[in-house]
């Protein structure tokens, strides 16, 4: 069985989807939940209409169904999961407190993690300052290793201890019942049911499902919460791990997962190493022991040969043990840099430069109107495109040049404009959503000036560090002493990209012998490797990535086609696909395994696990690093080799998952009588006024949720698709879809106008009645959905209002990314008016909403009562 | 059996064309039970054969924005929005608030259009003029599908829903009657057995475009000349599969020899209705149909007329031979009584 949530995988990814149609050829159950029913819907073999942004409340039913009826994969979840785990008796659950977990701030919004975590083991670890966690978005360090946890835990392996995280597990999402499900989600009972049954059905020994999301969980408010609920199904069902199970994250384009494994991001290092903080890593010591914990189980234990290997491909032979490595080079973070501070910085004038390098925010990111502000407030801006993006004509064609906002003869920004090389026109590799590096050959030279990323930076690298070549500054040595010889070739003298490879693989530094494994990294300078996780993609000298033996020449798992990170293995914890024993759980999931006369783990796939502990394996008292996990210890990168269903640190806003509103909602929070998730990171800035939400006044003047996403025809912000006419045509003109109800409820005609109004923007659209969008019942309440397309903008062969505009701008606290599939809005018949008219309009929307000094939601909300379904009430 | 030029019923027509020892003949067998609407096919179809832009408008008929096969489309992907049963065990809308209570309203608002047509239902706008009348079209015949949503689901509400998608082409007729009906000898048969128009010979004279029973050639506005799917005649030479079913992620275009499509297109409606479809049925793939079998056919889940596809087509130059064989005796009589009158006036 497949389950697709969060997720329009037919439309947004439909060439990884013809495998989901290749499991339905041969018998596999597809079910959907989406808002709307879309293209994946239409094959799918069961239907789930959900109200957007409750997608916890119904997996939250789907915990509570497993754990009522006892329908967990038992053996798995004692053996593999911490669900005998013991924790502190200082724990307070959301039961408890109204929808809060204890240890909750108000004056900094954020949790005091130190009485969530183990028994035994709050004294061992000091809890980070979770404020600056939140600010630097930690909880993405976590994407290879789980969070720091001590020593050894207490366990009850009868599961009967009432703080054994079983019990904790049962009373916390007691109250996620079929009919609560209906009540938030819309979702009628049966269907509920017609879901939970099949996915625990479709699990245990002979059996496995997956699950499979998309943005549409990750861009929330309450995003990481939303998978650490479908993760928690799956380990309560077995389904790590194994054959057929996981929990597929699909990315967004091509290699957006290895631009996090090798980041783009403001807090990242390449392997998910932090970016030092200037506070909390002021030596390179102090960062090491903040990435390995001394003292603690686990992979991570080796964390000084990453960073040691990581400062040797930066700086070469000028890193050395005498100036640890060049590690005083390292910017330091001092806080949040992530993209939407950066624009709110924009706006208010402390930001002077800019690059914007396959990126069009004018488009593609929340808040349209304040990232073009602030891009309009710049000294210069560098944009490098396919083609002249909505983000480097802002200056000109912007909606604000109408209502007067940005004047085009005295926008400060001088644009830089540089042709960009496509994906077919430069060699490369792309990582994509299984963690596979796959490498591509160019197929044909770029037009006229356009040139490759890579190009681009080796050369403005290289031309300046000539023009300081002379320079005497210290603050200049951080480039004079990088290593930055790469053998270029062709006329354009373009880097080569295998010899990048070769970098970020790593070698040996006098032989220059490419590295096999992460374990040959050395912290003593004599290997120097960019990237662990990816360490053996050049082994032997041979591109890995290259490989593309036909799946008919090889087996199943094909690891022969590319490398995937790490040690080329294909399922990550596969040893949880054996018994505690070693012994395959069932010959039909067979998969990795112990073979006993040869004492090594052997399988199909690499064995995610030390290839020669036994399954017997007991670490002695107080070991750590890789000797502290036990041979039945297959979560390996915890630091209790156990899946966590309960997470003791390391998620900011909660241990476990909870159903908090999406930030603009016109429902009050029909579980909590906290409405939205406490610990979020808002942004108080004048031009992010956000919609009022219950218990707050007013909410019904936007009655309207809308959410956005993909169609096939477009590629994200449009740049690729709206200039290029055989996909421009597919999907010509903006549009919104709303149920037939809707457009009668609105007076709205099919192929006719309509607007849509936030308190940050008015969007106007074609209008689509359709079938496909129905309104629910929640609460007693019809409420209804509008859905609209993000890929249109004012520049290329089709234009259209950006739906992005709608957004205001609030944050998942863990990893900092936005809730941009959900808000409230106005629905109205018509254009929308132009120049200052649209301005009155959107003030006057936020007068009738309250207040035009902006009050924004309450972040603790557990003091109203007027939530009359609060069971505590 | 026919004669050697037959202009009907089974036949092999590469053989019958004069090819001597043929390659097997190739096609296309396109199953809708898989396809995920993504046009794929379209766009690949453009860009390997070079087809121009054919506007840039929102027809408002679900996700269709292509509309018809045109001189300028040679791949169109129809999508169907039906208040009908997929087969689920719980529906689709099942007990969710949009049912009876305001559907008769929704339902009339939904068929309103844009622009005032001074019909009811309005017609939905958009040029060009093939994709608009497209879209009007199957409404203005009585046939079901092709219709903008809420025309079709009526009163009852809408429980049960499902989207129907098909890719549809050029079906390279076993009896093509376009082939049949060109002065100029433009339209040929190939030794695959597809039919395929040559653009350098063309007169534009537009005989191919009222004789194609599924109106699919069609005369580009530019030039005058007719233009069609060539099954990528240019690409099967090199041993290489036409551009659409390459482009295809899920398999539902498939390319491939007649006879083993058959018998694959055969198995799968089987496998289909031993899974609980059992609607689902084969168009064009029967050598005894009115075209002699078509070398691209479709499984479908529906009538063909849902799909915008002719239930019955006959190539229609079928009976050219009986109207030669009236015309050879109309003229055969007038010379003789000509004759006779001449001969008769001198007494």
């Amino acid at each position: 069985m497949i389950v697709i949530q969060g997720s329009n995988m037919a439309e947004a990814h439909p060439v990884g989807f013809q495998w989901v149609m290749e499991a339905k050829r041969r018998g596999a159950k597809v079910f959907h939940v989406d808002p709307r029913f879309t293209r994946t819907s239409a094959v799918a073999d069961a239907y789930l209409p959900i109200r957007a942004g409750t997608d916890i409340a119904l997996l939250g039913g789907v915990i509570r169904y497993i754990l009522d009826n006892e329908l967990d994969f038992r053996e798995y979840v004692v053996a593999y999961t911490n669900a005998a785990t013991i924790v502190t008796g200082e724990y307070r659950d959301t039961e408890d407190l109204h929808g809060l977990f204890s240890g909750f701030t108000e004056e900094n919004a954020s949790y005091d993690q130190s009485s969530w975590q183990y028994e035994g083991a709050e004294q061992n670890i000091p809890p980070r300052d979770t404020e600056t966690q939140r600010e630097t978005a930690a909880g993405l360090e976590h994407e290879s290793h789980g969070a720091p946890v001590g020593g050894d835990t207490q366990r009850d392996e009868t599961l009967q201890h009432p703080r054994c995280v079983y019990q904790i597990l049962k009373r916390h999402f007691s109250r996620y019942t079929p009919q609560m499900v209906e009540r938030v989600c819309g979702i009628p009972q049966d269907k509920f049911l017609e879901l939970a049954q099949a996915w625990t059905a479709n699990s245990g020994r002979e059996r496995t499902s997956m699950l499979v999301y998309s943005v549409g969980w990750t861009q929330h408010s309450v995003g990481v919460q939303y998978i650490r609920a479908g993760a928690i199904i799956q380990l309560l069902l077995g389904n790590m791990g194994r054959p057929g199970g996981g929990v597929m994250a699909l990315r967004g384009h091509a290699s957006i997962q290895g631009s996090t494994d090798v980041p783009t991001l403001f807090n990242l290092l390449p392997g998910y190493l932090p970016m030092p903080h200037h506070a909390d890593h002021p030596t390179f010591d102090e960062w090491v022991d903040s990435i390995r914990h001394p003292g603690q189980k686990g992979f991570w234990g080796n964390a000084r040969a990453y960073g040691v290997n990581l400062l040797k491909a930066y700086w070469g032979d000028a890193a050395t043990a005498d100036n640890d490595y060049c590690y005083g080079y390292m910017p330091r973070m001092t806080g949040d840099h992530g993209t939407y501070q950066q624009v709110l910085n924009m706006i208010d004038g402390k930001i002077k430069g800019y690059f914007l390098l396959g990126q069009n925010p004018a488009v593609g990111s929340a808040h349209g109107r304040a990232q073009r502000l602030g891009m309009a407030n710049l000294d210069w801006l560098v944009v490098r495109d396919l083609f002249m993006i909505e983000s480097a004509t802002f200056w000109k064609r912007a909606p604000e040049i109408e209502t007067g906002e940005i004047v085009p003869e005295e926008c400060r920004t001088e644009v830089f404009f540089l042709p960009a090389a496509s994906h077919v026109e430069k060699e490369g590799s792309f990582t994509q959503t299984q963690r596979l590096l796959q490498w591509r050959e160019k197929a044909v030279e770029p037009p006229g000036d356009a040139r490759s990323e890579l190009w681009f930076f080796y050369h403005l690298g290289r031309i300046i560090r000539e023009r300081l070549a002379r320079s005497t500054r210290a603050r200049d040595r951080a480039l004079l002493d990088l290593a930055w010889n790469y053998p270029t070739h062709g006329p354009h003298a373009e880097p080569s990209a295998e010899s990048v490879l070769y970098e970020i693989n790593g070698y040996d530094v006098a032989s220059g012998r490419p590295l096999s494994s992460y374990t040959e990294m050395k912290d003593d300078g004599t290997t120097a490797g960019g990237c662990w996780i990816y360490t053996g993609v050049y082994a032997d000298g041979v591109n890995q990535a290259a490989r593309r033996k036909p799946g008919s020449e090889q087996s199943l798992v094909a690891l022969e086609w590319g490398w995937a990170w790490p040690s080329n293995r294909r399922i990550l914890y596969n040893r949880a696909s054996a018994d505690p024993d070693g012994r395959p759980w069932s010959e039909r999931k067979k998969y990795v395994w112990w073979d006993a006369e040869k004492a090594e783990w052997t399988g199909y796939d690499v064995p995610d696990f030390e290839k020669n502990k036994a399954p017997s394996y007991r670490p002695p008292p107080n070991s750590s690093g890789v000797a502290g996990i036990a041979g039945d210890d297959p979560f390996i990168l915890q630091g209790d080799g156990k899946g966590w269903l309960y997470a003791p640190s390391g998620v900011l806003d909660g241990p476990l998952p909870t159903h908090y509103e999406p930030v603009e909602s016109p429902v009050r929070n029909p579980l909590y009588r906290q409405q939205a998730n406490p610990a979020r990171k808002v942004y108080t800035h004048p031009v992010n006024t956000l919609n009022p939400s219950p218990p707050q006044e007013h909410s019904d003047v936007f009655p309207y949720v809308f959410t956005v996403s993909r169609l096939t025809e477009h590629h994200t912000a449009g740049a690729m698709s709206r200039n290029v006419s055989p996909l421009a045509e597919l999907q010509p003109e903006m549009f919104v879809e709303v149920s037939p109800e809707l457009a009668a409820l609105r007076g709205l005609s099919h192929l006719g106008w309509a607007h849509l109004v936030t308190s940050r923007a008015a969007v106007q659209a074609k209008v689509l009645v359709t079938d496909r969008v129905t309104p629910l019942r929640v609460d007693g309440r019809i409420i209804h959905q509008v859905w609209l397309p993000y890929h249109f903008g004012y520049e290329g062969l089709v234009t259209g209002d950006s739906a992005n505009d709608l957004f205001g701008i609030t944050l998942d606290p863990n990893v900092l990314i936005q809730e941009s599939k959900v808000g409230t809005c106005d629905v109205r018949p018509g254009r929308r008016p132009r120049g200052q008219d649209l301005l009155d309009l959107v003030v006057d929307y936020r007068r009738r909403s309250g207040d035009l000094v902006h009050r924004y939601p309450p972040m603790v909300t557990t003091d109203v009562a007027d939530s009359s379904s609060d069971q505590e009430a | 059996m026919p004669h050697a030029n037959a202009l009907y019923g089974p036949l092999d027509p590469a053989p019958d064309a004069g090819y001597e020892n043929p390659p097997p003949r190739m096609g296309f067998f396109t199953d809708t039970s898989v396809c995920i609407g993504c046009k794929a096919c379209e766009v690949a179809c453009k860009e390997w054969n070079g087809v121009p832009e054919s506007g840039l408008d929102l027809l408002g008929m679900s996700y269709d924005n292509t509309g018809a096969l045109t001189a300028n489309s040679w791949r169109h992907v129809a999508f169907v929005e039906q208040p009908r049963s997929v087969g689920w065990a719980t529906p689709a809308f099942q007990e969710q608030p949009d049912g009876p209570s305001v559907s008769p309203l929704t339902a009339a608002v939904g068929a309103r259009t844009g622009t005032d047509t001074g019909t009811d239902p309005g017609l939905t706008p958009g040029s060009p003029g093939a994709a608009a009348r497209m879209s009007g079209g199957p409404e203005f015949l009585g046939m079901p599908g092709g219709q903008p949503p809420g025309r079709g689901s009526g009163a009852e509400g809408r429980t049960d829903f499902r989207w129907l998608m098909m890719s549809d082409v050029c079906k390279h007729c076993t009896h093509a009657a376009c082939l049949d009906v060109c002065p100029t000898g433009s339209l040929f048969r190939t030794e695959f057995g597809t039919v395929v128009v040559q653009e350098d010979i063309c007169n534009g004279c537009g005989y191919c475009i009222s004789a194609c029973p599924y109106g699919v050639i069609d005369q580009r506005k530019d030039d005058g000349r007719a233009w069609k799917c060539t099954l990528c005649y240019d690409r099967l030479g090199a041993g290489m599969t036409p551009a659409c079913a390459q482009a295809c992620p899920t398999e539902s275009i498939q390319y491939g020899e007649l006879d083993e499509l058959r018998e694959r297109a055969a198995a799968r409606v089987a496998k289909l209705h031993e899974h609980g479809v059992p609607e689902a049925r084969l168009y064009g793939h029967d050598p005894n149909d009115g075209v002699g079998g078509d070398g691209a056919f479709f499984l479908l889940l529906d009538e063909p007329e849902v799909y915008g596809l002719p239930p019955d087509p006959i190539v229609t130059t079928r009976d050219l031979p009986a109207m030669w064989k009236r015309a050879g005796l109309a003229a055969l009589t007038m010379a003789v009584a000509t004759a006779v009158a001449f001969l008769g006036g001198r007494p």
